[in-house]
């Protein structure tokens, strides 16, 4: 049954959330009925182990339903000039075929939100990010020629990330042996096409697959026959989120409050108060924010940053408050984990200036022992991201695990 | 060609009283003018043969007391004819009446007793609180931020002034600011004539009814400036408004401005993210570190400037400035004298038959489309001196009320429909005033847009209202004359206190750069 699909659109609020166009094969594996609302999506957390789906992300192959993920298709003359704008990074330096990670900001230089960069073609690109911005996309569009268009709805895609991931494309008949990471390659696919690209979110070898929906069931069946043999297995969210602390990656809304939708005024966060002014192109020509940033970056007025930690014992502290020398409220951990694959207890967090150089760090953690909280202040250090980088995420070709 | 310090964009009333002041202050400045005469909607027209009319502007009430003495515009030539103009609210029966002295302080005609009273009590009223005003037309519009630069000690002024009212008047301060005109003239008075003048007194160049909220404090604006020094006064330069253009160029060019016209700008230049100078639509490069421009903030900073070179929230607040116009201009080629049942041709003659009829005239806007019964402002200046019509002829230059920005019919269409309806309400105020017409010209908003460069033929280089005023005007985050580009500076109608022939909002924008740079 798929009642979504009800033609009456005043019937939408029957069904608060839509499915994917994988959900007949999700729906079928998810064996705890483990499911969790994603950008108006219905997305598996877990389909029954997640200790085991992270396994697969490090030792096999696994796959992730990334349909959710909102999407902006941005062609036209001035493409290149609008995502200049748009974004901190040079959108003209990408080349075709490329991608890279980028972020843009309000006119104070605050973030709004981070995503992936796909250059398609010479005036043809695709945004791919958490949050909707359609309003401040067309709003960033005046005085460029360009179209924008959100697409979300009309691309599938699966995320393959694992060390097997490259053995399953080929035995699956797409080469990509030479596709470097943050490149992107075309094939012929069940009478359409399939495009993918050396990306992920797992800072592991990896792939993203994308394609439309009427050949999604085609490539899910297609890619679980071809992995079978690397124990190939879909993940939820979960495990997903595991991958991406181990790799030190942040997500809007969780590791920060994009500055649209912050109420309280100072939760809004800069670049290089999260840790991303290695991005910030002030070369390139103005772009949004730009005026603030430099202003910021001149006057040393930031005034967080958003560091790793690596805590003693195993307890893991999200959610937890940071303390300098034991007493001084100085910030709040945003994601941590104990890492199954560094074997460390890692943490996100955002830290009051000038703390995140002090060093003296502890993390208060209340952890719950069968009905009673045991309150612990641990040792917590500064550390550097990626928490686990293996070598395999970038070498050319991958090896065949 | 010669190095300058300073390039003001416009030589409107506002470029001239900026060029003048940044002059005086030790500074080189060029004045570049698209028109082939400086002044701006000040400067006079010839229009037909051998008549000649104040271009857009034809009354004098908000001439900024520093720039007539800071510029000693009285000895570069500008005197007044009168300064104590009278207000005819005509009636097409010929029962007239006349306003008299400064913001009306006598009645001539026929009204009752009680409105008499009770129009005196409310003129008094509306004076107090324009006083407590007028002395923010002449500062910078404070900022609520630290480190804004905020004028303190006038701002205390004000409060003080605020203060002095006494407790109850403060109370109605607070309680009519932002109420609108249509309500306080029916909470006071009943005489229909009184209160069609004075909604559209309050309505004039604005894109608001009567009833529209916030419509009084237009009037008190109007009532907080100044005609030839005296508060809240109308007055008529001797030879017409163009006396005023020709009085602040001669003044500017005194103190060694340079002024050059028909140059329009076309760009503004950008080295470094701060401004370097302009181009010219010819190609031409002039370069100075300080750009000041006085012309429409929407066009400086969207085709000046461009989007490329601004963040993306404030293109989309400068975009969605409002920026409606609904005045037009009529002028009036007359073999003989139009007799309007009788009234003094040497008043300033309005056709407002009542509040609702000024209601019903902005009504029709509302809907692109021209009303039926349009409300005017009528000055005659060839019944004051000759020199604008032939011997025996007359000018008629009137401010015709409410038109379309963007009409429905297309602009030919609502132009000759605009025409039409409003001879037609001459008609019937001035019999056989059509027969006299040798020549009519009516300048619709989308016309003053193309010839004068006011965005959407707005009156103020964008609508002056409450949320588009102080610290708001033209936008949030650039109230105080400073722009994001370094070294771009506003100076126009569009930027605090607004409108008119004024100089007001040139002259802060200079006290602002001369203080600045000295900080
Ligand atoms: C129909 C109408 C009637 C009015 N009647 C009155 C009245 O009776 N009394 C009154 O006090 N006010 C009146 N006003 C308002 C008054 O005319 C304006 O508020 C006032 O002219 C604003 O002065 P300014 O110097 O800021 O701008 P402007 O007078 O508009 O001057 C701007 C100057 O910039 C020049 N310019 C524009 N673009 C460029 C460019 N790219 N390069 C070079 N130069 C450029 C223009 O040619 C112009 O000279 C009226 C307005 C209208 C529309």
């Amino acid at each position: 049954m798929n009642v979504m699909r009800n033609s009456d659109p005043r019937l939408h609020y029957l069904t608060p959330l839509k499915q994917t166009p994988f959900h007949p094969r999700t729906a079928a594996e998810n064996r705890l009925n483990d499911w969790g609302p994603w950008a108006g999506y219905t997305t598996a957390l877990s389909f029954g182990d997640t200790a085991m789906e992270h396994s697969a992300i490090r030792n096999g192959a696994s796959v992730y339903d990334l349909c959710p993920m909102v999407k902006y298709r941005v062609t036209g003359r001035d493409a290149a000039a609008y995502l200049d704008r748009l974004t901190v990074r040079n959108a003209s330096k990408l080349s075709v075929g490329g991608v890279h990670y980028t972020i843009w900001c309000d006119d104070a230089g605050k973030v709004i939100d981070d995503g992936t960069l796909f250059r398609l073609g010479q005036t043809d690109y695709r945004i791919c990010c958490q949050e909707r911005h359609l309003p401040w996309l067309l709003d960033s569009a005046i005085g460029f020629e360009v179209y924008i268009r959100e697409e979300t709805e009309d691309v599938a895609a699966l995320s393959l990330q694992g060390p097997c991931a490259w053995s399953v494309l080929n035995a699956a008949g797409f080469d990509v042996a030479d596709l470097k990471p943050f490149r992107m390659r075309s094939f012929p696919f069940d009478g359409g096409e399939l495009m993918i690209s050396r990306t992920g979110f797992t800072g592991d070898l990896g792939y993203e697959l994308w394609t439309t929906p009427a050949h999604a069931i085609a490539l899910w069946d297609h890619l679980f026959a071809a992995g079978a043999p690397w124990g190939i297995r879909p993940i939820g969210t979960h495990a997903l989120d595991i991958a991406r602390i181990e790799a030190g990656f942040i997500i809007t809304n969780m590791d920060f409050i994009p500055v649209d939708q912050a109420v309280r005024e100072d939760r809004a966060r800069s670049p290089f108060e999260l840790g991303l002014e290695w991005m910030v192109d002030f070369d390139k020509g103005h772009f949004t924010g730009r005026r603030a940033l430099l202003k910021e970056k001149v006057n040393k007025s930031s005034k967080w940053a958003l560091v790793g930690l690596d805590i003693d014992g195993n307890v893991s502290v999200e959610g937890s408050i940071i303390y300098h020398n034991g007493k001084t409220e100085v910030g709040t951990v945003t994601a941590a984990c104990w890492s199954p694959s560094a074997k460390r207890n890692v943490a996100l967090a955002q830290i009051r200036r000038p703390y995140h150089e002090t060093g003296n760090l502890f993390v208060e953690v209340y952890a719950l022992r069968e009905l009673q909280y045991a309150k612990l202040m641990l040792p917590a250090r500064m550390c550097e991201r990626p928490f686990f980088a293996p070598p395999r995420r970038r070498a050319t070709p991958p090896g065949p695990f | 060609m010669p190095s300058f310090d300073v390039i003001v964009i416009g030589g409107g009333t506002n470029g001239l009283a900026a060029a003048h002041r940044l002059q005086t202050s030790g500074r080189k400045v060029l004045v570049l003018e698209q028109a082939g005469q400086a002044g701006g909607a000040a400067v006079a027209r010839e229009f037909a043969p051998g008549f000649r009319t104040p271009g857009l502007a034809h009354i004098a009430n908000q001439i900024d007391s520093r720039v007539m003495s800071g510029m000693d515009l009285g000895r570069h030539g500008l005197g007044f004819v009168t300064s104590g103009l009278s207000s005819t609210a005509l009636s097409a029966t010929g029962d007239h009446l006349v306003l008299e002295g400064s913001a009306g302080a006598t009645i001539r005609g026929t009204i009752s007793d009680a409105d008499r009273k009770n129009w005196l009590a409310l003129r008094k009223q509306l004076l107090s609180f324009a006083e407590v005003l007028a002395p923010f037309k002449q500062l910078t519009a404070p900022r609520i931020a630290k480190r804004a630069g905020n004028e303190y000690g006038k701002l205390a002024r004000f409060g003080l002034n605020l203060r002095m009212l006494g407790k109850a008047d403060f109370r109605e301060f607070l309680r009519m600011i932002l109420i609108n005109v249509y309500d306080v003239v029916n909470d006071e008075l009943t005489d229909k004539r009184l209160k069609g003048l004075l909604t559209f007194d309050a309505t004039l160049g604005s894109w608001l009814g009567p009833r529209s909220p916030n419509s009084l404090i237009l009037l008190l604006n109007r009532l907080a400036g100044e005609g030839a020094g005296q508060r809240a006064a109308l007055a008529l330069p001797k030879g017409g408004m163009g006396a005023v253009a020709d009085a602040m160029v001669k003044s500017a060019t005194a103190s060694g401005v340079n002024l050059r016209t028909g140059a329009t700008v076309d760009s503004l230049l950008i080295e470094d993210d701060r401004a370097a100078g302009v181009r010219l639509a010819n190609g031409e490069e002039v370069r100075a570190k300080i750009v000041v421009s006085a012309m429409s903030p929407k066009t400086t900073f969207l085709k000046l400037v461009g989007p490329r070179h601004l963040d993306a929230g404030f293109v989309k607040r400068i975009g969605d400035q409002k920026s409606r116009g609904a005045a037009a201009k009529l002028h009036l080629a007359l073999k003989g004298a139009p007799d309007f049942r009788g009234a003094d041709l040497k008043s300033r003659l309005v056709i407002a038959p009542s509040d609702d009829q000024v209601e019903l005239a902005y009504n029709a806007v509302k809907y692109g489309e021209v009303p039926k019964r349009p409300v005017m402002e009528i000055v005659i200046p060839s019944a004051h001196e000759p020199g604008f019509a032939p011997a025996g002829h007359h000018v008629l230059s009137a401010v015709v009320q409410f038109a379309p920005h963007k009409p429905k019919a297309g602009a030919d269409a609502a132009r000759a429909e605009m025409l039409e309806n409003a001879l037609a309400m001459l008609e019937e105020h001035a019999p056989g005033i059509r027969a006299l017409v040798t020549h009519a010209e009516l300048l619709m908003p989308y016309d003053i847009e193309a010839q004068y460069g006011m965005v959407g033929g707005n009156w103020h280089h964008g609508e002056l209202s409450v949320e588009q005023m102080l610290f708001l005007r033209p936008v949030a985050g650039i109230a105080q004359y400073a722009t994001p580009i370094e070294g771009l500076w506003l100076a126009g109608a569009g930027c605090h206190p607004g409108g008119g022939i004024s100089g007001a909002a040139g002259w802060n924008a200079a006290e602002r750069i001369i203080r600045e740079a000295r900080a």
